[in-house]
């Protein structure tokens, strides 16, 4: 490997030592916490629509928190997270584009 | 200035775009058209959800229960994967060897309890049509209109939930590499026997856990053509990995499992 790889790779575990344990503690603890709270709404029979967008709200949160936290993207230069985030979130956005207008007429006139 | 002045080393490399080293940025790579990957099976499960008016809810207490006990799993592994990288980068390999276990046997623990779910579902009469019958369980078969009215909710569940499967598999596996080299060899192939002559014929795991045989095959060949001791980046990216798995089922328990729970 050449050096500028090592330079650079003993920098990235430098910026680890400095993370204190304890967050990802935290980190695990509220993943378990939304987890728990996800089970017991199912538990409480809530309209299908409210349901759906607050699981779907409780699971973007958890998402984030393991991204910035135990996948390090927090810590990455700022080119690292928006180059990542924002070609995700595009290739999403362009399938719901597609996806969903047409399920939603289906729904409407009936499955034949 | 030219940057070899600058770094005073003779790189013929320039420094890195996104601020960190080559194999990161690959996996971070990967992980992206793997998330599209994965965005496109949950669309196409979504998409089945809202066009059917008569979309199937099987999944019982016990299964939501089951299913909660897999997330924790893997919540917990992604901890134990954290304190692994923690432990390469302070340089001890002991710690390191010792939290990646730790997040295989989490992992392994998840495969054995979703095995065991889609097992039941299937005994149930839930199936896909490669799948071969369960003697004994046509009369009693709960599900068995759902595969022929909603065909959809086999094909899309099996496919969705048995894509991660595979991921989780060889999540482990690379862990497993990670963390005992060579060594890891005999015991993934003492997995597949157990896995292949311990399932029934009948089952898709007896067929599915030669998998762990193909595994083993390329893995020997990888570390026979390069064999290397794993530094901490290598820990890392291992890391991004099963991270990246963790977060799909964070995706997947809600909207396939909650959300087509039968709570009585």
């Amino acid at each position: 490997m050449d050096s500028t790889q090592l330079a650079i790779e003993e920098r990235v575990a430098e910026q680890h030592r400095h993370h204190r344990k304890a967050v990802f503690f935290y980190v695990w603890v509220a993943l378990l916490v939304m987890t728990a709270i996800e089970v017991y709404l199912t538990y409480q029979n809530l309209p299908p629509v409210k349901m759906l967008t607050i699981l779907l709200g409780l699971s973007f949160i958890k998402a984030a928190l393991i991204i910035g936290y135990f996948m390090h993207l927090k810590y990455e230069v700022n080119i690292m997270k928006w180059a990542t985030i924002c070609s995700v979130v595009g290739c999403l956005i362009i399938m719901t584009i597609f996806f969903f207008p047409d399920a939603f007429r289906i729904l409407h006139i009936g499955v034949k | 200035m030219a940057d070899s002045a600058l770094h005073d080393i003779p790189s013929v490399y320039e420094p890195s775009l996104f601020g960190t080293y080559s194999k990161k940025i690959g996996m971070w790579l990967f992980l992206l058209s793997d998330s599209l990957t994965f965005g496109a099976l949950l669309y196409a499960y979504s998409y089945g959800r809202i066009s059917t008016t008569d979309w199937p809810t099987p999944f019982h207490s016990a299964s939501i229960v089951n299913a909660t006990i897999m997330t924790a799993f893997l919540l917990t592994s992604s901890l134990t994967m954290v304190l692994a990288v923690r432990a390469s980068v302070d340089r001890n390999a002991k710690a390191q060897t010792l939290w990646l276990l730790a997040t295989m046997l989490c992992g392994i623990g998840f495969i054995v309890l979703h095995g065991r779910e889609w097992s039941n579902l299937i005994a149930e009469g839930l199936s896909l049509p490669m799948f071969p019958a369960v003697p004994g369980h046509e009369a009693a078969s709960e599900f068995v209109n759902v595969s022929k009215t909603v065909p959809q909710f086999a094909a899309t569940f099996f496919g969705l939930t048995g894509m991660h499967m595979l991921h989780v598999t060889l999540g482990v596996i690379y862990l497993g590499v990670v963390a005992l080299r060579r060594k890891f060899i005999p015991i993934l192939l003492v997995l597949w026997l157990v896995a292949w002559l311990g399932t029934p014929v009948y089952s898709p795991f007896h067929y599915g856990a030669h998998v762990l045989l193909i595994a083993a095959i390329v893995i020997s060949i990888i570390l026979w053509l390069k064999p290397k001791v794993y530094d901490s980046s290598d820990v890392e990216v291992a890391g991004l990995y099963w991270h990246f798995v963790d977060l799909v089922w964070m995706f997947i328990f809600p909207l396939v499992y909650l959300m087509s729970a039968k709570i009585l």
